[in-house]
């Protein structure tokens, strides 16, 4: 299982703040947004060029690998400080 | 030392803590961000500021990471305020100490641009019209970029911020 988060004005326009994904040998953040397109129009708007994505609490690319249980999380860019 | 907090700090007891914490450190410097009571569209009376408990901490730590690799540093303190947070209040403080001066500065200049840039920490503004998502500023990522490549800081400020 893949626990899929998302933060601040994307979980608003998602209405969903997480979400389980059963883990079936994606290999790459690429090809885990692939099968989360297919699942539903709504997470098209995670193509948006601007979105970041963090695996295990570290921000990386969608080269990034992943693994049964990560965390994935995808989030606008940041705005603290 | 790190804090992600709702709470207020107190300036004067940070500064002590850098201060009592400096051992042979020549310098310190510190910066306190304030949240504005303006925008470009008008005045905002408040913010709340959300974050991603536990990856907002561990990015603050590498950002620290990064600086002491990067320089020779004494103690670091990053506090930065969650939840809301009303206008003209606290919203970030960084404090750094080192053997001199243009250490600390630069030090300090970097980790407030990497945590505009890297930091899971996102900003809504009170208006008029109610709460508003701000949107990320291009001149953070110019502040950001201006530290890579060689190892001396430019001194081009940004234009904002």
């Amino acid at each position: 299982m893949i626990h899929i988060r998302f933060f601040a004005s994307l979980r608003e326009r998602l209405g969903s703040a997480s979400m389980n994904f059963e883990y079936a040998g994606e290999q790459t953040v690429s090809q885990l947004l692939s099968e989360l397109y297919e699942k539903s129009d709504n997470l098209l708007m995670l193509k948006e060029q601007d979105v970041m994505v963090a695996v295990n609490q570290t921000l990386c690319g969608h080269e990034a690998r992943i693994n049964d249980g990560d965390e994935i999380a995808f989030f606008p860019p940041v705005t603290g400080g | 030392m790190i804090s992600v907090q709702e709470e207020d700090f107190d300036h004067c007891n940070e500064y002590k803590f850098l201060k009592d914490n400096a051992d042979s450190d020549g310098a310190i410097v510190t910066f306190t961000g304030l949240v504005r009571d303006f925008n470009v569209d008008g005045s905002v009376s408040s913010v709340f500021i959300e974050h991603y408990p536990g990856m907002t901490e561990k990015s603050l730590m590498d950002i620290c990471s990064k600086a002491k690799k990067r320089w020779t540093l004494g103690q670091i303190r990053i506090i930065h305020r969650v939840g809301l947070i009303e206008a003209s209040e606290q919203i970030v403080f960084v404090g750094v100490t080192s053997k001199h001066r243009n250490n600390a500065f630069e030090a300090t200049q970097f980790i407030m641009d990497y945590l505009k840039s890297d930091a899971p920490l996102w900003k809504q503004e009170g208006t008029s019209n109610g709460m508003k998502w701000v949107e990320a500023k291009k001149s953070d990522e110019k502040a950001k970029a201006r530290w890579s490549g060689d190892n001396s800081a430019t001194w081009a400020s940004p234009n904002k911020d």
